[in-house]
């Protein structure tokens, strides 16, 4: 059995969820097994998107996300002994997995390109050092593998109806939770936009933050940050680019007021193209741009919302 | 109480970096405690002073993360202990390395950075968790501690969350939770001093690299300047039209 986690938001699945579902997939034929889903739910789910996707289609609702509970669930889950667990990459995946993985003594294969099983190995690529190395890695079966967001083609449903097995978890000790601090998501997200428009710590003000988005909505984007952005209150953590934030690969990142520290890289260095602006000559993120103006944002930015206006019309 | 702090050695990110027989070669490389690391031993020299008790590094790698340790020891941690392993660890067979010194030590709190600057893992502070049977925070920003329980808020995927946790726990560290002390000449000094134990490990890892390759993407680097912004707006945004067919 192949055990492939399936990310939803509470009223259908996630596209990296079909991204997951792909490579399952691909290791369960090469493999020779079986796919089965799991759908881990605070409370409402898309189970019958979901059953459409697997033969079998395990399901807990287990209250508010800790990673203990997510483990747990797995783990009751793989209990059939399951061969290779894959999930989508996220933050929260790459720490619940590290659990399963070492309750299971398996390989761990973070953040993967790409996947294939040969001989009894899962082989993966992936990337290392901050983004800046590409990584061959192999491990025997069993092995936790997590998929990197928008490397793989999305998966197609059966055409059947999958059975649906609920999970019965047991206990765990684990956090409580006692306030949650919801972000509220504008337009595209960070992770799926084909174009990402930061604003850094040269932007000076929150209020310069209206061009950023202006840029962003007529390009059809996403706005990002940078952590010095965010540590100053003027964005919100969920737009953070970077090493402690989102890794984004879009066909254009325009970094705006930014420097280009190490960790912000690690965030974009895998854009097709990176436009950057910034006053300093010297700054950092110069070396690691396509395109750039030495300037002004102030200037330069309303310049260049004109200029995408006048190519529009 | 005790605080523990775990940590590597790592490549300094600005560092060059160069690839020998298709792996990475760090005999040229600046080596350093992992910034993420440094938040952790932070947090454990700012929760012992403020309530009392020990605060232990413990490395892991090869010989040369004593030099980590130190710095660790530099910043004021009491003493440390040094899980001694040549070459690649997966997340797992570190934990399994750890854990051993973790459950002697028995800390009511442990820390390690959220992600490693070297092999991108973010997954040690779970399996650090699993192997102790205690709960794990991630991407911590606030640590207090109530008694024999710890009160945190930390980062989801969307937004963030204030939970509170029964120690002993596991939390890992980022940017945000605190500005890391340099060490003191004096702290240096007493560093020197301070106790190392050195602990072997020989197990095998169960993820194994074939091969690294660097993956600096050539770019273009035609840079306009912006003395007339709206001559180099246009500019720009023909080249992003014409030539790099991306609007
Ligand atoms: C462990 C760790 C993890 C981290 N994780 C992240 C992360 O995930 N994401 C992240 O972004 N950072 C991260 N950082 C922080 C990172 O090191 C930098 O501090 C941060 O990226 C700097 O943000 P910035 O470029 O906005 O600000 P600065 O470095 O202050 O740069 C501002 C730039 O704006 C330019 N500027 C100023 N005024 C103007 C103007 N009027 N017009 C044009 N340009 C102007 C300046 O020349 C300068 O280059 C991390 C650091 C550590 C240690």
């Amino acid at each position: 059995m192949v055990l492939v986690v399936l990310d939803h938001d509470g009223s259908k699945l996630r596209k990296a969820s079909l991204e997951a579902l792909t490579r399952a997939r691909q290791l369960a034929e090469a493999l020779g097994e079986k796919v089965a889903g799991v759908l881990l739910a605070e409370g409402p789910a898309p189970v019958e998107e979901a059953r459409g996707y697997v033969e079998v289609l395990y399901v807990a609702e287990l209250g508010p996300y800790t990673a203990e509970k997510w483990a747990a669930a797995l783990l009751e889950a793989a209990k059939g002994g399951a061969k290779a667990i894959v999930a989508p990459s996220s933050r929260q995946s790459r720490t619940y997995l590290g659990r399963v993985a070492y309750a299971l003594k398996a390989g761990l294969l973070e953040d993967t390109l790409e996947s294939a099983a040969e001989g009894g190995m899962v082989h993966a690529t992936r990337y290392a050092y901050l983004n800046r190395v590409t990584q061959r890695q192999r491990a025997p079966l069993p092995v936790v593998l997590t998929v990197k967001a928008n490397t793989t083609p999305l998966a197609e449903p059966l055409g059947t109806q999958g059975e649906v097995v609920p999970l019965a978890v047991p206990p765990v000790p684990t956090v409580e939770i006692l306030e949650r601090v919801q972000e509220e998501r504008k337009g595209v997200s960070l992770a799926e936009a084909n174009v990402v428009v930061t604003g850094g710590r040269g932007m000076g003000s929150p209020e310069a933050f209206k061009g950023v988005e202006e840029l962003a909505a007529l390009l059809g984007g996403a706005v990002g940050a940078t952590r010095a952005v965010v540590d100053a209150g003027w964005r919100p953590y969920a737009e953070q680019v970077g090493q402690t934030g989102k890794t984004v690969q879009p066909s254009l990142y325009i970094a705006l007021g930014v420097s280009g520290a190490v960790q912000h890289l690690a965030g974009m260095n895998k854009s097709k193209f990176i436009v950057a602006v910034n006053k300093d000559p010297e700054a950092p993120i110069f070396k690691h741009a396509d395109y750039g103006i030495v300037g002004d944002v102030h200037q330069v930015l309303p310049a260049l919302i004109q200029a995408v206006k006048r190519l529009k019309d | 109480m005790k605080f523990v702090a775990v940590i590597r050695q790592v490549p300094d990110g600005e560092s060059r970096l160069k690839v020998q027989g298709g792996r990475v070669d760090l005999s040229g490389a600046t080596l350093i405690l992992d910034q993420m690391d440094e938040y952790a031993v932070e947090e454990a020299l700012r929760l012992k002073e403020k309530h009392g008790g020990e605060a232990v590094v413990v490395g892991f790698g090869p010989e040369r993360t004593e030099e980590a340790i130190r710095t660790a020891l530099a910043m004021g941690m009491d003493r440390g202990v040094h899980v001694v392993y040549e070459g690649y660890a997966d997340p797992v067979t570190a934990a399994e390395a750890l854990a051993p010194v973790l459950r002697e030590e028995a800390p009511s709190l442990i820390l390690t950075g959220g992600q490693q600057a070297d092999w991108d893992s973010q997954a040690l502070g779970g399996a650090l968790a699993e192997a102790l049977g205690v709960p794990v925070v991630a991407w911590t920003t606030v640590l207090e501690l109530e008694g024999a329980t710890a009160k945190a808020k930390h980062d989801l995927d969307e937004g963030a969350e204030w939970v509170r946790v029964p120690l002993p726990a596991v939390f890992t560290t980022q940017q945000g939770l605190n500005e890391p002390r340099y060490p003191t000449l004096p702290g240096i000094m007493k560093a020197k001093k301070k106790e190392i134990k050195k602990v072997a490990f020989a197990g095998n890892p169960r993820v194994e690299i074939l091969e690294e390759g660097i993956q600096e993407k050539a770019r273009l680097g035609k840079v306009l300047d912006g003395k007339d912004p709206v001559q180099a707006a246009e500019e720009l945004v023909r080249l992003l039209h014409e030539e790099a067919k991306v609007i």
